[in-house]
């Protein structure tokens, strides 16, 4: 930390309510480059600005409360550290998330992707085979003891942001949720769940653009999980067509 | 709302500012398929020349032999390359095949179109 203060110029996009007009506001600031995002933007708050509204908790990739855009791009901003966005004397430009209404400034309505997520039953504690993506290495544990985890998803809504489905249609489900139904098919198959999935608005939605994969800084991978959802679909609507012809042939 | 999706934004479908290699892929397969749409309606009202005499027809095929259609005719293969192989990367991944090489498939893709692409033009150009 003996590295000399950078001066920044931080662009915020400011919006007070959905009738206002957003505008950028420019504020200087002498930082560390150490120092990340989302420290810049309190040092604004305590320092330059008390009425400019930002959300942000645990500090350490946990919550997902802090999600923003920075230079454009969806980011945590509590781990990306300023040097990897910035550099001396530099512009950094900080927008709220996309897809979802602005409240207040960088402060975004995320009750849609929370409502989806719960409509898709979304477990937070699973057993340690459902949270795990099938390319991880498992683990070393004692043989036959049931392990359970937290999911990797912290509902941050970087994915949503950055969907380009999402973009264009508010109806779709997204790729948080829908890497949460294909969490819960694999760990349980139900009807209620593939009938969320298997809908327009559901994994048809997705236009494999990668983009939630690309910006999730939680090891979620919902690009993966969708299309390997698309797979559990397909082999469902097969398996369930052929069960009703079981049906038909035994009378 | 401002940041509310709305129909209208649509353009930005098209903005790869800040987009990863997929998103491209994702606007390179937009722009190619409204591209190939165009060009059917354009091959339909040229052929329909047909119907209006043999003069007609003459004409429009002294029309297709200029350097600006036989270019536009260039487009049209590459973007009938780039469309399909691209469509085979999308219905790979779809199936759950190769989805975390999905980066590399697309380079693929672009390199096999690009051969492709300069393949034709080199035998448009001596014929």
């Amino acid at each position: 930390m003996n590295q000399p203060l950078w001066k920044i110029t931080v662009n915020v996009l400011r919006q007070k309510g959905p009738t206002d007009k957003p505008h950028f506001q420019s504020f200087p600031l002498e930082i560390h480059p150490d120092e990340y995002v989302l420290d810049a933007i309190e040092k604004i708050w305590a320092f330059q600005d008390r009425s400019l509204t930002f959300r942000h908790a645990c500090h350490h990739a946990t919550c997902g409360a802090c999600g923003m855009r920075v230079n454009g791009k969806e980011k945590l901003t509590c781990i990306t550290s300023l040097h990897t966005v910035v550099k001396n004397n530099g512009v950094l430009k900080i927008e709220p998330l996309r897809n979802f209404p602005v409240l207040s400034d960088l402060v975004v309505d995320m009750g849609h992707l929370y409502r989806q997520t719960e409509e898709a039953d979304f477990q937070q504690v699973v057993p340690l085979e459902a949270a795990q993506l099938p390319y991880e290495i498992t683990p070393n544990r004692t043989p036959n003891e049931p392990y359970e985890r937290l999911v990797d998803c912290i509902e941050c809504g970087l994915c949503v942001s950055a969907c380009p489905a999402a973009f264009t249609s508010t109806d779709y489900r997204g790729p948080a949720a829908l890497a949460a139904i294909q969490q819960g098919i694999a760990f349980a198959p139900n009807e209620v769940l593939f009938d969320l999935a298997d809908h327009e608005n559901g994994v048809w939605r997705c236009h494999s653009a990668f983009e939630c994969t690309e910006v999730c800084p939680s090891n979620v991978d919902p690009g993966w999980r969708i299309m390997n959802l698309r797979r559990r679909v397909i082999h469902h609507r097969i398996s369930r067509v052929f069960k009703k012809s079981q049906k038909v042939s035994r009378p | 709302m401002t940041n509310q999706s709305s129909p209208k934004r649509f353009i930005q479908w098209f903005d790869p500012r800040n987009r990863q290699v997929g998103s491209w892929a994702f606007i390179l397969n937009r722009i190619t398929a409204l591209g190939l749409t165009l060009y059917l309606f354009l091959h339909l009202i040229a052929l329909g020349n047909l119907a209006r005499g043999p003069e007609a027809y003459n004409n429009f095929i002294a029309l297709a032999k200029t350097p600006l259609i036989k270019f536009g005719e260039m487009l049209v293969i590459a973007a009938g390359i780039i469309h399909g192989l691209n469509g085979i990367r999308i219905a790979l991944t779809s199936f759950g095949i190769g989805v975390r090489h999905q980066r590399a498939l697309f380079i693929a893709v672009m390199v096999l179109s690009i051969t492709g692409i300069l393949i034709f033009t080199i035998s448009m150009v001596r014929h």
